[in-house]
């Protein structure tokens, strides 16, 4: 593996009415493209926005570590924090209309970040936003770069806020849903360009997303979240070929996007029975509730995350046992 | 006959930008017991089209025939038993549904509206449709804010069912519930298809959601459907660029790190090109298709296309 980029370890967020996440963690090596899937309340945001130290006032950072190129962020005094944010962690959100100011041209919006983080002029930096606009893509940036953001389509607004955030080469891009708002054939699009920005600019992707389609096309690696704690994480192939959770076996199996054959008239979808709001008050697995496979030790404490072989990490200590009896029964 | 039987039904808007072409020509038809899937992207006029089958939007010209009435000329107050018979489940169940009003009022309103049976009598249906959406019967007492999407939408289905309709019409069912219960809200939308024998027209932007649902599949770009088959043909065979470009998109794990399939941006209903509507996007347009609107034609057996060279994987060598 590539060295660590980032190292999330054993974080807890804490609100007066609740723990979102709890004792969770993973890492992010350079370069590495890496999914955190989960389901809304899952708290996949709220993790990404810790590491951004921009968790509302409410919230409080009840323990652990978030270990970025030899720092702790969380130990960062707040000026030092601000070089951080935008310049070496950047981040883009689902919903780019709301992000962007409606009453600046979208080059002015890109210009202050220049301006800011790499001190240029308002002349160079305008030149370099019509660079930025053209590098991800939009057509005639010189006179995108005068646009106000309501004349943009939501593709387009997407890609401005990608200029904006990797106009000083971050090391790392959190996209938190990038393209949930947007129509097929325009994410396929904006994915493919984040791909390619990864690789052009040397920089790790933290890709926050619900769908498993795009993990299986885009990620590394993968990290599966319930109720704010870890539940599987593998490499992203082995994690949809062969998912040891049973939240991820229920994920996949009531997914219709994975397999052509389902058809109503065969039969119906496999579900997942109640919701994540049953995970609220369990003292053990967040996931017991929902799990048909539950045994009575489930329900004492929640199972750390852990590796049960090389590359691949699960929080089910039934399905660990099982995974050890089968290997020692194929022999090895 | 189809229950319902649409002929080149249009839905224009002014705007201060010029004419709004939201639904520019379609023609479809739905037999009875079948599920009809509509899909498209944003933009592309697919829930302003449900939305004037169900006359919550006036048509500018074209028929709306359903069960031999012509829907688009009923004068607006004479639309009561229509809208008896014809439903519809919305995308969001969060703004569907009135916040002041208890789960039992919102499902007694349909029943009272139409003036079916006394006080004791509708107090029975709604009674037996929470249930039989999968909610408990203490829920009839509650607002919709104590319930989650899910639950939420599974209200939406019990209102949307309590007049007993023939048609419903879903528009984008799931899109708004995370995964792990759209499978739930699919399921039961599939069980009570075969329990009250209901027609759908299934509108989503999720192809792999309508792959599942639908019996047969129209693909709807700009106004217009570009393409219409049954589901297996449709999937295996797409005839339209268009529907090459929207599976081709669906992310897959069998196509790792691929470039993106199609280049440019929809088009806006206000302006939409010249001659076929897709040909700016398109990688097999000639010269003909910046020209002429292609019309809906069959090419296979059960199979439209809308696509001067449909069927064709590249680009044909110019007269």
């Amino acid at each position: 593996m590539t060295a660590k980029l980032l190292d999330v370890s054993s974080l807890t967020i804490a609100f007066p009415r609740g723990t979102p996440v709890a004792d969770f963690g993973f890492a992010i090596g350079e370069g590495e493209t890496v999914a955190v899937v989960g389901e809304s309340g899952s708290g996949k945001s709220l993790t990404a926005l810790a590491i951004m130290r921009l968790l509302p006032r409410t919230a409080r950072i009840a323990s652990g570590s978030i270990g970025f190129r030899g720092r702790d962020l969380l130990a960062l005094p707040e000026p030092d924090m601000r070089k951080v944010r935008g310049r070496e962690i950047a981040m883009i959100f689902q919903e780019p209309m709301t992000s962007l100011n409606p009453v600046l041209t979208v080059g002015k919006q890109i210009a202050e970040v220049l301006r800011l983080h790499e001190g240029l002029s308002a002349e160079a930096a305008r030149k370099r936003s019509i660079e930025l606009l053209d590098l991800v893509r939009v057509a005639d940036p010189h006179l995108r770069v005068d646009d106000f953001p309501h004349r943009l389509s939501g593709g387009m607004r997407q890609r401005v806020m990608i200029a904006m955030a990797v106009a000083c080469r971050p090391k790392l891009l959190i996209a938190d849903e990038p393209t949930t708002a947007l129509d097929v054939t325009i994410q396929a699009q904006v994915l493919d360009l984040l791909d390619r920005l990864r690789r052009e600019l040397g920089m790790a992707l933290m890709l926050i997303t619900h769908d498993l389609g795009i993990v299986g096309q885009w990620a590394d690696r993968v990290v599966v979240l319930y109720a704010g704690r870890g539940a599987e994480e593998a490499d992203a192939g082995p994690l949809l070929e062969d998912p040891l959770h049973p939240y991820t076996k229920g994920l996949l199996a009531a997914s219709p996007r994975l397999d052509a054959r389902l058809h109503y008239t065969a039969g119906a979808l496999r579900e997942i029975p109640g919701s994540i709001a049953t995970a609220q008050r369990e003292p053990g697995c967040p996931f017991v509730p929902r799990c048909a496979m539950a045994l009575p030790s489930c329900r004492i404490s929640p199972p750390p995350l852990e590796e049960i072989r090389p590359r691949r990490l699960l929080a089910c200590p039934p399905t660990a046992a099982q995974e050890q009896a089968n290997a020692s029964a194929v022999g090895r | 006959m189809p229950l319902l039987s649409v002929a080149d039904l249009h839905t224009h808007f002014q705007t201060p930008r010029g004419l709004l072409r939201a639904v520019d020509g379609v023609s479809l038809a739905i037999e009875e017991g079948e599920s009809v899937g509509l899909v498209g992207e944003s933009g592309c006029g697919k829930s302003t089209l449900g939305k004037t089958i169900l006359r919550l939007v006036n048509p500018t010209s074209g028929s709306v025939a359903f069960d031999g009435d012509d829907i688009a000329k009923v004068p607006s107050d004479a639309l009561g038993p229509y809208r008896r018979r014809a439903q519809m489940i919305f995308q969001d169940p969060f703004s569907s549904l009135n916040p002041r009003h208890t789960i039992e009022r919102i499902l007694t309103a349909p029943l009272y509206v139409h003036g079916i049976g006394d006080r004791a009598e509708r107090k029975r249906r709604v009674r037996e449709m929470i249930e039989r959406v999968g909610l408990p019967l203490s829920s009839l007492s509650r607002y919709p804010h104590e319930f989650s999407g899910g639950q939420r939408q599974r209200i939406g289905i019990a209102r949307a069912l309590i007049l007993g309709p023939d048609l419903v019409i879903c528009d984008e069912p799931v899109s708004a519930l995370d995964l792990s219960i759209q499978a739930q809200i699919l399921n039961l939308l599939v069980e009570m298809k075969r329990d009250f024998n209901l027609s759908y027209l299934f509108i989503s932007h999720d192809l792999s959601v309508i792959r599942y649902f639908a019996d047969r599949v129209l693909v709807m770009y700009l106004g217009r459907v570009v393409e219409e088959g049954t589901g297996a043909d449709l999937w295996a065979r797409p005839l339209h660029p268009y529907t090459r470009a929207l599976i081709a998109a669906i992310p897959d794990p069998a196509r790792r790190r691929q470039a993106a399939p199609i280049g440019g941006d929809i088009a806006s209903p206000e302006d939409i090109p010249r001659g076929c509507r897709f040909h700016p996007r398109c990688a097999i347009a000639t010269s003909i298709c910046a020209k002429v609107d292609p019309m809906l034609e069959a090419h296979a057996p059960g199979q439209r296309a809308a696509c001067h060279h449909a069927g064709q994987l590249t680009r044909p060598p110019e007269a």
